[in-house]
């Protein structure tokens, strides 16, 4: 089985972190989303939507990251809570699942990519407006995050991590590198990281994430390259 | 004690419930949450989802928001065909990709579509930027050719020969710019015969009804009291324009 991923995208850490903590065998194969590779022709080949992460199992590809984790789940037998059975307890899980792409992912997105990518594409500083504006979302997300989908559970679905809590993760690391820290002022979310951390293993956990922390290296190899550079119209979309 | 489904046939997400529960027989009460009135704001909402978003669902103590996640639960619950929600591995993670992907793709652009066109203009009385409004449009039209090319190739459903979930949400998502006078069927062959299909499937009648309300939106727009938007209008600005 592959999986194309770059740890500098959320949903390919998801996976990632999903695959390694449960021992499930792959070959990784990088994407430099840095480079620009997820717009080579032959990535093109194997996903005509161009984004990471993407699954291929024999000759079935998958593209998205939750349906590439329940298909894990599904083909893998691994311990009931990562995707529970019970049926208010899966309900808790997908109701995560999908309200995070228009919320949580969007907004922790929105602000990494306006502090690493905007500049690079619009050769400017973004405008402080634009940038109070993500950040307010951002936080409205993690506000919902802890006073609908925690609350004073351990885990989002209760006593046990489950796919909803590595998917939370991801997104709110994000933006940590670039200053960004969602974290902050929040013993409730930090209590939460430390737990899912601890089930995930905090050496896997940290070196995923090494780097996208790695904010200011991040840019500067986006400066350096040159096919990125012919890039920059497709990016313009994101900030439109 | 049947369970509530709390909706307005206005939202996408609240037809592909309203469907899925008429075409499978579930037995539902349905509480109408009106949008426009901003009761999505109200008390009472509030008991039911804090995240004053429709549609939800409340089965005596458990309540549920999250279109996707509330066809799953009906699905399981209710035990309904198969084709659904298909048990097979693979089927069901291209049913899960379609639904995954549709969320930043065709459901944001097809609700900005309807947002630009109707919504700021007639409602806020803002003019839409041209630039504006044909970035949306791009990205609109790039989101059906994916449809088309990846999605749905040459098969009569997302998924194969039987209806899904998949296009059950799908089609919900495309109808919403012909509310604002947007015909994104024009041209496009296959996305119709897909479209007369998924019709077929779900019983014109049943499709018929669900969208009645936002096929007639350009003439409901003409009623309504324009003041009952300026509560949404920071909220519209910052995520459109």
């Amino acid at each position: 089985m592959e999986l194309y991923l770059d740890l500098v995208s959320p949903p390919c850490r998801a996976v990632y972190l999903f695959a390694e903590a449960l021992k499930i065998p792959f070959e990784f194969k990088l994407v430099d989303l840095s480079a620009g590779q997820q717009y080579s022709e032959e990535f093109g080949k194997l996903s005509v939507v161009k984004k990471v992460p993407v699954l291929k199992d024999g000759s079935f590809v998958l593209t998205e990251s939750t349906a590439i984790l329940e298909y894990l789940v599904q083909k893998c037998s691994v311990a009931d809570h990562w995707f529970p059975a019970d049926l208010q307890q899966r309900a808790r899980v997908n109701e995560y699942l999908s309200w995070q792409h228009l919320n949580l992912r969007s907004h922790c997105s929105k602000v990494f990519l306006l502090r690493t990518l905007y500049p690079f594409v619009m050769g400017s500083e973004v405008p402080k407006e634009k940038m109070d504006a993500a950040v307010e979302d951002m936080k409205q997300s993690l506000n919902l995050l802890e006073d609908k989908f925690l609350q004073n559970k351990p885990f989002i679905v209760g006593n046990k991590i489950s796919l909803a809590d590595v998917v939370a993760m991801v997104e709110i690391m994000q933006p940590l590198g670039t200053g960004v820290d969602g974290f902050q002022g929040r013993p409730k979310l930090m209590a939460w990281r430390d737990r899912v951390k601890k089930e995930l293993g905090e050496k896997l956990f940290d070196k995923t994430h090494e780097a996208v922390l790695n904010s200011s290296g991040l840019q500067q190899k986006m400066q350096n390259n040159s096919e990125l550079q012919k890039l920059k119209p497709l990016f313009i979309k994101y900030f439109r | 004690m049947a369970v509530e489904l709390y909706l307005d046939l206005f939202s996408q997400p609240c037809r592909s419930v309203f469907m899925f529960a008429k075409k499978n027989n579930i037995p539902f009460e349905f509480k109408k949450v009106s949008l426009m009135d901003g009761e999505h704001y109200g008390d009472d909402f509030g008991k039911i989802s804090i995240i004053r978003k429709v549609p939800a669902l409340r089965d005596g103590d458990f309540c549920l928001s999250e279109s996707i996640a509330i066809m799953v639960y009906l699905a399981e619950k209710f035990q309904t065909p198969d084709f659904w929600y298909p048990a097979d591995l693979q089927q069901r993670a291209r049913v899960n990709e379609y639904l995954s992907w549709q969320h930043t793709a065709i459901r944001m652009q097809g609700s900005k579509m309807f947002w630009l066109r109707l919504m700021i203009p007639k409602m806020i009385g803002m003019e839409v930027p041209k630039e504006k409004m044909d970035g949306a449009l791009e990205d609109l039209n790039n989101s059906l050719n994916l449809i088309e090319e990846k999605f749905l190739q040459d098969r009569p459903f997302i998924v194969g020969d039987q209806m899904s979930l998949a296009d059950l949400v799908a089609i919900v998502e495309i109808m919403q710019p012909l509310g604002a006078g947007l015909d994104v069927f024009d041209g496009r062959p296959k996305l119709s015969a897909w479209r007369d299909r998924v019709r077929t499937f779900i019983g014109e009648e049943l499709f018929d009804e669900a969208h009645q309300n936002i096929l007639g939106a350009q003439e409901g727009m003409k009623q309504i009291d324009p003041s009952k938007l300026e509560l949404f209008k920071p909220k519209i600005l910052r995520l459109f324009l």
